[in-house]
């Protein structure tokens, strides 16, 4: 069977490519650090020499539109095109080319829809910077095979956190049992209090300071119970408009096991969010 | 109220280049040829399909030929969809980094928990 050989959690922050390649006066004061911390996080993922990626993210309404919206969506395609005009016009992000895992995504639709999920699939994705920011920030080669799963978090109704839970949690044993030899890295990205649209975005740090430190801790720990106990649909409103985005962590701690502590756990303060990121290796660093 | 089709302009403008431009000079013509020409159509089908029932409330339009995102706020329209395009139409005109979007939140500042709902 295959073998998980990471999971990882991270924020993905579209500003980060044009951060990191600005040289002189157009190179942001904080650049420096960020990317010391993101070159850390990148060699958790290659130490576990994965040849597959499964990529959990959210569209931001570019393929995915209000009047055909599914909740969860698995990409089959053999490849992917990836970034949209208006992330170039805003981010500078860079057109990509991803390959695709046509088996592992036929593996996940059908295991996910016999556990009840019933997940939409797409075979021609677009897919956007929820997905290409961890590709540029993890593997900037570009150069393994992905399964693309999206999920709604930005458009009410949206299923609720448990949902997301449970569903990480089955997609870490749909992976596990896929009858295949390969290694699987499992990367998802979402949010920790973010505005956007609203009056409290792009402050000097994420809206809400004190829901990051307490979303970091229940990350690092695999707390999902304490978590779920603190965390709805209405809650997550409070933190700020685009908080919502939280729950693909949510659906990350899933995927990594209840109880599970991170094994490489970071955070950067930055002007209007805070950055975290989380790797576990499920069957050791080794594995 | 139509907040679907606030979001269908707001979505289908900022996805084309040529269009950002005509609603940043002419919002107030780029609203009407769009309602009258682009608001029924049905997405992701051949031209010949459109919808029949789809129009803005005299308070939506208003608010849409105006370049008007605070109203754009109260009305429920998703905030993601304005500040993109508003930022595409306008960060341009403000030298310093991020003046535009620490402008847009500061005429947000009057809002209060829980902001509108913009479920549509």
């Amino acid at each position: 069977m295959a073998t998980v050989v990471a999971v990882i959690a991270s924020t993905h922050h579209p500003f980060f490519y044009k951060a990191s390649t600005a040289t002189g006066a157009d190179r942001p004061p904080f650049a420096d650090e960020w990317v010391s911390k993101i070159t850390a996080f990148r060699e958790t993922l290659t130490r576990a020499n994965p040849d597959v990626l499964v990529m959990v993210g959210s569209d931001h309404f570019h393929q995915l539109w209000l009047d055909n919206m599914p909740q969860f969506l698995v990409g089959k395609a053999p490849f992917y095109d990836a970034n949209w005009y208006n992330e170039e016009r805003e981010f500078g992000m860079p057109k990509m080319l991803l390959k695709g895992h046509e088996e592992l995504s036929a593996h996940i639709l059908r295991e996910g829809i016999d556990r009840n999920f019933d997940l939409a699939f797409s075979n021609e994705l677009r897919i956007d910077h929820s997905i290409t920011c961890p590709i540029i920030t993890l593997r900037p080669e570009a150069d393994l095979p992905i399964v693309p799963i999206y999920t709604n978090i930005f458009a009410p109704p949206m299923p609720r956190p448990k949902r997301f839970v449970d569903l990480g949690e089955a997609i870490r044993e749909i992976v596990e049992s896929w009858p295949s030899h390969l290694r699987v890295a499992i990367i998802g990205t979402g949010h920790l209090s973010l505005e956007l649209g609203g009056p409290r975005q792009f402050g000097p740090h994420g809206p809400d300071p004190e829901f990051d430190l307490r979303a970091v801790d229940w990350i690092a720990n695999g707390d999902i119970e304490s978590c779920l106990a603190e965390v709805t649909l209405d809650s997550l409103h409070a933190p700020g408009n685009a908080t919502h985005g939280f729950m693909d962590f949510m659906l990350m701690m899933g995927v990594a096991g209840a109880g599970a502590k991170a094994d490489h756990v970071d955070s950067l303060d930055l002007f209007h969010t805070r950055e975290a990121y989380f790797t576990w290796y499920p069957n050791g660093v080794n594995a | 109220m139509s907040k679907y089709l606030l979001d269908k302009f707001l979505y289908l403008i900022d996805r084309d280049p040529e269009l950002v431009e005509r609603y940043r000079e002419d919002p107030q013509g780029t609203v009407t040829w769009w309602e009258a020409e682009r608001a029924n159509a049905v997405l992701n089908c051949h031209s010949g399909e459109a919808s029949t029932w789809l129009r803005f409330t005299d308070e939506e339009r208003t608010a849409l030929a105006t370049h008007d995102h605070v109203k754009l706020f109260e009305l429920g329209a998703h905030p993601f969809l304005t500040l993109t395009l508003f930022i595409a139409m306008f960060e341009r005109d403000h030298a310093e980094p991020l003046a535009y979007q620490l402008a847009f939140a500061a005429r947000l500042q009057h809002f209060e928990m829980p902001y509108p709902d913009i479920a549509t």
